[in-house]
Protein backbone atom coordinates (compact mmCIF):
# COMPACT_ATOMS: atom_id res chain seq x y z
CA UNK A 1 0.00 0.00 0.00
CA UNK A 2 1.19 3.48 -0.71
CA UNK A 3 0.52 6.32 0.83
CA UNK A 4 -2.04 7.12 -1.87
CA UNK A 5 -3.98 4.13 -1.56
CA UNK A 6 -6.49 5.66 1.20
CA UNK A 7 -6.97 8.99 -0.26
CA UNK A 8 -7.57 7.60 -4.25
CA UNK A 9 -10.34 5.44 -2.29
CA UNK A 10 -11.79 7.95 -0.10
CA UNK A 11 -11.93 10.01 -3.59
CA UNK A 12 -13.39 7.02 -5.32
CA UNK A 13 -16.25 6.73 -2.80
CA UNK A 14 -16.78 10.33 -2.82
CA UNK A 15 -17.11 10.60 -6.37
CA UNK A 16 -19.22 7.19 -7.11
CA UNK A 17 -21.69 8.54 -3.31
CA UNK A 18 -22.13 11.58 -5.46
CA UNK A 19 -23.13 9.78 -8.73
CA UNK A 20 -25.76 8.09 -6.83
CA UNK A 21 -26.85 10.99 -5.02
CA UNK A 22 -27.48 12.70 -8.52
CA UNK A 23 -29.04 9.83 -10.01
CA UNK A 24 -32.36 10.23 -8.12
CA UNK A 25 -35.47 8.69 -10.13
CA UNK A 26 -37.32 11.85 -10.09
CA UNK A 27 -41.14 12.61 -11.75
CA UNK A 28 -39.25 11.70 -15.09
CA UNK A 29 -39.30 8.36 -14.60
CA UNK A 30 -35.78 8.09 -16.11
CA UNK A 31 -33.90 5.88 -15.21
CA UNK A 32 -36.08 3.73 -13.39
CA UNK A 33 -34.93 0.35 -14.47
CA UNK A 34 -32.07 -1.64 -12.20
CA UNK A 35 -29.79 -2.03 -15.87
CA UNK A 36 -29.91 1.63 -16.37
CA UNK A 37 -28.44 2.69 -13.22
CA UNK A 38 -25.99 0.07 -12.75
CA UNK A 39 -24.77 1.64 -16.16
CA UNK A 40 -24.32 5.17 -15.00
CA UNK A 41 -22.95 4.15 -11.34
CA UNK A 42 -20.62 2.23 -13.36
CA UNK A 43 -19.28 5.27 -15.02
CA UNK A 44 -19.77 7.24 -12.40
CA UNK A 45 -17.15 5.02 -10.84
CA UNK A 46 -14.94 5.22 -13.97
CA UNK A 47 -15.28 9.06 -13.81
CA UNK A 48 -14.37 9.01 -10.33
CA UNK A 49 -11.36 6.80 -10.73
CA UNK A 50 -10.25 9.56 -13.82
CA UNK A 51 -10.78 12.06 -11.37
CA UNK A 52 -8.93 10.67 -8.32
CA UNK A 53 -5.87 10.18 -9.66
CA UNK A 54 -4.80 12.85 -11.09
CA UNK A 55 -3.86 14.39 -7.94
CA UNK A 56 -1.01 11.97 -6.85
CA UNK A 57 0.09 12.04 -10.27
CA UNK A 58 0.55 15.51 -9.82
CA UNK A 59 2.40 14.74 -6.80
CA UNK A 60 4.29 12.57 -7.80
CA UNK A 61 5.61 15.35 -11.09
CA UNK A 62 4.22 12.55 -13.53
CA UNK A 63 2.46 15.57 -15.55
CA UNK A 64 2.00 13.69 -18.83
CA UNK A 65 -0.31 11.00 -16.65
CA UNK A 66 -3.04 14.00 -16.79
CA UNK A 67 -3.29 13.74 -20.50
CA UNK A 68 -5.67 10.69 -19.66
CA UNK A 69 -8.17 13.43 -17.94
CA UNK A 70 -8.96 14.00 -22.25
CA UNK A 71 -9.70 10.25 -22.36
CA UNK A 72 -12.22 11.30 -20.04
CA UNK A 73 -13.58 13.90 -22.17
CA UNK A 74 -14.36 11.70 -25.40
CA UNK A 75 -15.49 8.66 -22.82
CA UNK A 76 -18.29 10.78 -21.10
CA UNK A 77 -19.28 12.52 -24.61
CA UNK A 78 -20.48 8.91 -25.69
CA UNK A 79 -22.88 8.75 -22.16
CA UNK A 80 -24.36 11.82 -24.02
CA UNK A 81 -25.02 9.88 -27.22
CA UNK A 82 -26.01 6.88 -25.79
CA UNK A 83 -28.63 9.06 -23.63
CA UNK A 84 -29.75 10.80 -27.08
CA UNK A 85 -30.36 7.56 -29.02
CA UNK A 86 -32.17 5.70 -26.31
CA UNK A 87 -34.55 8.53 -25.96
CA UNK A 88 -34.56 9.26 -28.98
CA UNK A 89 -35.90 5.62 -30.20
CA UNK A 90 -38.04 5.44 -26.88
CA UNK A 91 -39.56 9.10 -27.65
CA UNK A 92 -41.91 7.59 -30.71
CA UNK A 93 -43.58 5.28 -28.39
CA UNK A 94 -44.28 7.79 -25.67
CA UNK A 95 -48.34 9.28 -25.42
CA UNK A 96 -47.03 12.30 -25.70
CA UNK A 97 -43.08 12.54 -26.76
CA UNK A 98 -40.65 14.26 -24.81
CA UNK A 99 -39.60 16.28 -28.19
CA UNK A 100 -36.17 16.66 -29.26
CA UNK A 101 -35.03 19.41 -27.06
CA UNK A 102 -35.93 17.91 -23.99
CA UNK A 103 -33.82 14.72 -24.75
CA UNK A 104 -31.17 16.94 -25.46
CA UNK A 105 -31.53 18.17 -22.08
CA UNK A 106 -31.18 15.07 -20.41
CA UNK A 107 -28.26 13.67 -22.21
CA UNK A 108 -26.42 16.78 -21.73
CA UNK A 109 -27.59 16.45 -18.07
CA UNK A 110 -25.52 12.50 -17.77
CA UNK A 111 -22.99 13.89 -19.71
CA UNK A 112 -22.23 16.77 -17.57
CA UNK A 113 -22.72 14.99 -14.13
CA UNK A 114 -19.80 12.64 -14.97
CA UNK A 115 -17.64 15.95 -15.13
CA UNK A 116 -19.17 16.86 -11.75
CA UNK A 117 -18.13 13.71 -10.42
CA UNK A 118 -14.54 14.21 -11.68
CA UNK A 119 -14.74 17.36 -10.06
CA UNK A 120 -15.54 16.13 -6.71
CA UNK A 121 -13.19 12.91 -6.58
CA UNK A 122 -10.66 15.29 -7.32
CA UNK A 123 -11.60 17.78 -5.10
CA UNK A 124 -11.97 15.22 -2.28
CA UNK A 125 -8.20 13.22 -2.77
CA UNK A 126 -7.07 16.86 -3.07
CA UNK A 127 -8.49 17.47 0.58
CA UNK A 128 -7.22 14.10 2.05
CA UNK A 129 -3.57 14.53 0.61
CA UNK A 130 -2.91 18.50 1.50
CA UNK A 131 -4.72 18.09 5.41
CA UNK A 132 -6.37 14.78 6.78
CA UNK A 133 -9.28 12.38 5.80
CA UNK A 134 -11.14 15.66 7.68
CA UNK A 135 -9.74 18.32 4.98
CA UNK A 136 -11.15 15.67 2.49
CA UNK A 137 -14.51 14.54 3.86
CA UNK A 138 -15.02 19.05 3.87
CA UNK A 139 -13.50 19.16 0.18
CA UNK A 140 -16.15 16.19 -0.72
CA UNK A 141 -18.75 18.07 1.31
CA UNK A 142 -18.18 21.34 -0.46
CA UNK A 143 -18.13 19.28 -3.78
CA UNK A 144 -21.64 17.75 -3.48
CA UNK A 145 -23.16 21.02 -2.78
CA UNK A 146 -21.15 22.88 -5.35
CA UNK A 147 -22.82 19.84 -7.84
CA UNK A 148 -26.56 20.05 -6.34
CA UNK A 149 -26.31 23.97 -7.20
CA UNK A 150 -24.69 23.36 -10.59
CA UNK A 151 -26.88 20.21 -11.65
CA UNK A 152 -30.11 22.12 -10.88
CA UNK A 153 -31.81 24.41 -13.34
CA UNK A 154 -34.39 27.01 -13.93
CA UNK A 155 -38.36 26.46 -13.54
CA UNK A 156 -40.92 28.05 -15.42
CA UNK A 157 -42.07 29.60 -12.52
CA UNK A 158 -39.43 32.01 -12.77
CA UNK A 159 -39.92 33.40 -15.86
CA UNK A 160 -44.02 33.34 -16.47
CA UNK A 161 -47.04 33.62 -14.16
CA UNK A 162 -49.78 30.61 -15.19
CA UNK A 163 -53.25 30.79 -15.11
CA UNK A 164 -56.32 28.65 -15.56
CA UNK A 165 -58.77 29.02 -18.08
CA UNK A 166 -61.53 26.80 -19.24
CA UNK A 167 -61.24 25.99 -23.08
CA UNK A 168 -64.28 26.65 -25.08
CA UNK A 169 -65.41 26.03 -28.51
CA UNK A 170 -66.12 28.95 -30.95
CA UNK A 171 -67.69 26.48 -34.02
CA UNK A 172 -65.77 24.15 -34.63
CA UNK A 173 -62.38 25.68 -33.79
CA UNK A 174 -61.10 25.05 -29.97
CA UNK A 175 -59.63 28.01 -28.16
CA UNK A 176 -57.96 28.54 -24.49
CA UNK A 177 -58.51 32.08 -23.79
CA UNK A 178 -58.17 34.12 -27.55
CA UNK A 179 -55.63 31.62 -28.53
CA UNK A 180 -56.61 29.28 -31.59
CA UNK A 181 -55.68 25.76 -30.59
CA UNK A 182 -57.44 23.46 -33.03
CA UNK A 183 -60.13 22.86 -35.31
CA UNK A 184 -62.23 19.73 -34.24
CA UNK A 185 -65.39 18.69 -36.29
CA UNK A 186 -66.96 15.77 -34.32
CA UNK A 187 -69.71 16.71 -31.68
CA UNK A 188 -69.00 14.19 -29.87
CA UNK A 189 -64.88 14.51 -29.46
CA UNK A 190 -65.93 18.34 -28.68
CA UNK A 191 -68.14 17.14 -26.11
CA UNK A 192 -64.92 14.84 -24.57
CA UNK A 193 -62.26 17.65 -25.43
CA UNK A 194 -64.81 20.35 -22.94
CA UNK A 195 -65.05 17.31 -20.14
CA UNK A 196 -61.48 16.24 -20.04
CA UNK A 197 -59.67 19.38 -21.74
CA UNK A 198 -57.78 21.89 -19.41
CA UNK A 199 -56.57 25.13 -20.78
CA UNK A 200 -53.67 27.28 -19.22
CA UNK A 201 -52.02 30.62 -20.22
CA UNK A 202 -48.29 31.62 -19.82
CA UNK A 203 -47.98 34.58 -19.55
CA UNK A 204 -44.45 35.71 -20.20
CA UNK A 205 -42.68 38.07 -17.27
CA UNK A 206 -40.04 39.71 -19.61
CA UNK A 207 -39.02 39.78 -23.48
CA UNK A 208 -36.63 36.77 -23.07
CA UNK A 209 -39.23 34.67 -21.45
CA UNK A 210 -41.32 35.48 -24.44
CA UNK A 211 -38.73 33.90 -27.15
CA UNK A 212 -38.12 30.53 -24.57
CA UNK A 213 -41.51 29.71 -23.94
CA UNK A 214 -41.75 29.89 -27.91
CA UNK A 215 -39.62 27.65 -28.98
CA UNK A 216 -41.21 24.31 -30.06
CA UNK A 217 -39.23 22.14 -27.70
CA UNK A 218 -40.04 23.81 -24.54
CA UNK A 219 -44.01 24.02 -25.31
CA UNK A 220 -43.65 19.85 -26.13
CA UNK A 221 -41.81 19.19 -22.49
CA UNK A 222 -44.28 21.21 -20.78
CA UNK A 223 -47.52 19.05 -22.57
CA UNK A 224 -44.64 15.95 -21.87
CA UNK A 225 -44.26 16.75 -17.73
CA UNK A 226 -48.23 17.33 -17.20
CA UNK A 227 -48.99 14.20 -19.17
CA UNK A 228 -46.43 12.19 -17.21
CA UNK A 229 -47.83 14.08 -13.59
CA UNK A 230 -51.35 13.87 -14.53
CA UNK A 231 -52.02 10.94 -17.26
CA UNK A 232 -53.86 11.70 -20.65
CA UNK A 233 -56.98 11.34 -21.75
CA UNK A 234 -56.20 9.84 -24.97
CA UNK A 235 -54.79 6.47 -27.03
CA UNK A 236 -53.23 5.27 -30.30
CA UNK A 237 -56.01 5.78 -33.24
CA UNK A 238 -57.59 9.30 -31.27
CA UNK A 239 -55.21 12.13 -32.91
CA UNK A 240 -58.13 14.37 -31.90
CA UNK A 241 -57.19 13.64 -28.67
CA UNK A 242 -53.83 16.11 -28.39
CA UNK A 243 -52.34 18.12 -25.95
CA UNK A 244 -51.05 21.66 -27.56
CA UNK A 245 -49.40 24.38 -27.06
CA UNK A 246 -50.21 27.58 -29.50
CA UNK A 247 -48.92 31.39 -29.16
CA UNK A 248 -50.61 34.38 -29.19
CA UNK A 249 -48.38 36.05 -32.14
CA UNK A 250 -49.29 39.40 -30.59
CA UNK A 251 -48.30 39.41 -27.19
CA UNK A 252 -46.24 35.73 -26.74
CA UNK A 253 -48.65 34.04 -24.32
CA UNK A 254 -48.86 30.96 -24.83
CA UNK A 255 -51.76 28.65 -24.73
CA UNK A 256 -51.16 25.17 -23.22
CA UNK A 257 -54.31 23.02 -23.59
CA UNK A 258 -53.74 19.29 -21.94
CA UNK A 259 -56.36 16.30 -21.27
CA UNK A 260 -54.97 14.85 -17.93
CA UNK A 261 -56.75 12.10 -17.02
CA UNK A 262 -56.89 13.52 -13.30
CA UNK A 263 -58.62 16.76 -13.78
CA UNK A 264 -56.98 18.99 -10.24
CA UNK A 265 -56.74 22.54 -11.52
CA UNK A 266 -54.15 23.15 -8.40
CA UNK A 267 -51.99 20.34 -9.24
CA UNK A 268 -51.86 21.07 -12.42
CA UNK A 269 -50.23 24.30 -12.21
CA UNK A 270 -47.73 23.37 -9.72
CA UNK A 271 -46.26 20.62 -12.43
CA UNK A 272 -46.56 23.24 -14.60
CA UNK A 273 -45.14 25.89 -12.78
CA UNK A 274 -41.86 23.18 -11.98
CA UNK A 275 -41.26 22.28 -15.37
CA UNK A 276 -37.68 23.06 -15.88
CA UNK A 277 -36.73 25.86 -18.51
CA UNK A 278 -34.56 23.93 -20.85
CA UNK A 279 -31.22 25.23 -21.50
CA UNK A 280 -31.35 24.91 -25.07
CA UNK A 281 -34.46 26.65 -25.39
CA UNK A 282 -33.53 29.71 -23.08
CA UNK A 283 -33.21 32.74 -25.22
CA UNK A 284 -31.60 36.32 -24.06
CA UNK A 285 -32.49 38.60 -26.83
CA UNK A 286 -32.10 41.49 -24.24
CA UNK A 287 -28.19 40.84 -23.64
CA UNK A 288 -28.01 41.90 -27.34
CA UNK A 289 -26.62 45.40 -27.21
CA UNK A 290 -28.24 46.74 -30.34
CA UNK A 291 -26.52 49.97 -29.86
CA UNK A 292 -22.99 48.46 -29.64
CA UNK A 293 -20.79 46.94 -31.47
CA UNK A 294 -22.41 44.67 -34.83
CA UNK A 295 -25.63 45.95 -34.11
CA UNK B 1 -43.20 7.37 -47.14
CA UNK B 2 -44.61 9.48 -43.65
CA UNK B 3 -47.40 11.75 -45.05
CA UNK B 4 -48.12 15.22 -43.15
CA UNK B 5 -51.14 17.23 -43.83
CA UNK B 6 -52.46 15.27 -45.84
CA UNK B 7 -56.44 15.21 -46.54
CA UNK B 8 -57.58 11.33 -46.50
CA UNK B 9 -60.94 11.69 -46.89
CA UNK B 10 -63.90 14.25 -47.40
CA UNK B 11 -67.49 13.80 -45.92
CA UNK B 12 -70.23 16.37 -47.39
CA UNK B 13 -73.66 16.52 -47.27
CA UNK B 14 -73.72 19.22 -50.17
CA UNK B 15 -72.98 17.70 -53.50
CA UNK B 16 -72.20 21.13 -55.31
CA UNK B 17 -69.01 21.38 -53.07
CA UNK B 18 -67.08 18.12 -53.99
CA UNK B 19 -63.66 18.42 -53.68
CA UNK B 20 -61.86 16.90 -56.09
CA UNK B 21 -58.41 14.73 -55.95
CA UNK B 22 -59.56 13.13 -52.97
CA UNK B 23 -62.07 10.12 -51.78
CA UNK B 24 -65.64 11.80 -51.29
CA UNK B 25 -68.18 10.17 -48.68
CA UNK B 26 -71.46 12.15 -49.73
CA UNK B 27 -74.37 12.06 -47.02
CA UNK B 28 -77.60 12.61 -46.91
CA UNK B 29 -77.63 14.93 -43.58
CA UNK B 30 -75.59 16.41 -40.89
CA UNK B 31 -76.49 13.40 -38.50
CA UNK B 32 -74.56 10.78 -40.72
CA UNK B 33 -72.15 13.06 -42.50
CA UNK B 34 -70.87 13.07 -38.49
CA UNK B 35 -71.46 9.17 -37.99
CA UNK B 36 -69.15 8.57 -41.38
CA UNK B 37 -66.64 11.16 -40.29
CA UNK B 38 -66.67 9.18 -36.41
CA UNK B 39 -65.76 6.50 -38.16
CA UNK B 40 -63.26 7.40 -40.52
CA UNK B 41 -61.23 9.36 -37.99
CA UNK B 42 -61.25 5.70 -36.01
CA UNK B 43 -60.19 3.92 -39.45
CA UNK B 44 -57.53 6.19 -40.60
CA UNK B 45 -56.21 7.51 -37.81
CA UNK B 46 -56.42 11.26 -38.96
CA UNK B 47 -58.61 13.96 -37.29
CA UNK B 48 -62.23 15.22 -38.69
CA UNK B 49 -62.66 18.97 -39.04
CA UNK B 50 -64.79 20.58 -39.99
CA UNK B 51 -64.48 23.40 -42.62
CA UNK B 52 -68.05 24.65 -42.93
CA UNK B 53 -71.68 23.31 -41.74
CA UNK B 54 -72.06 20.64 -44.55
CA UNK B 55 -67.98 19.98 -45.46
CA UNK B 56 -65.81 17.82 -43.26
CA UNK B 57 -62.28 16.81 -43.84
CA UNK B 58 -59.95 13.93 -42.66
CA UNK B 59 -56.50 15.03 -42.18
CA UNK B 60 -53.75 13.25 -41.47
CA UNK B 61 -51.42 14.78 -39.17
Amino acid sequence: MSEYTYPILFGLAAGTLTRIYMLRTDYRQYPTYLHGKIIHVALGFIAAGLGTVAIPSIMEEDFTAITFLTLAASQFREVRNMERNTLTELDSYEMVPRGKTYIEGVAIAFESRNYLVIFTSLLSTLGYLLFNIWGGLAAAVLAILISTKLMSGGRLKDIVDVEFVEPRFDGAGLYVDNIYIMNIGLPERQEEVLRYGMGFILNPKNFNARSTIANLGQRQAILHDVSTALGVYRDSGTPALVPLAKRDLDDGRVGVFVLPQEKDINKALKVIEAVPTLENAIRMPSERQTNGKGS
Amino acid sequence: MVLEKYILAAITTNPSKIPSGTAVFHCEDKKEMEIIAANLEAILDGIAHALTEELYVIVKH
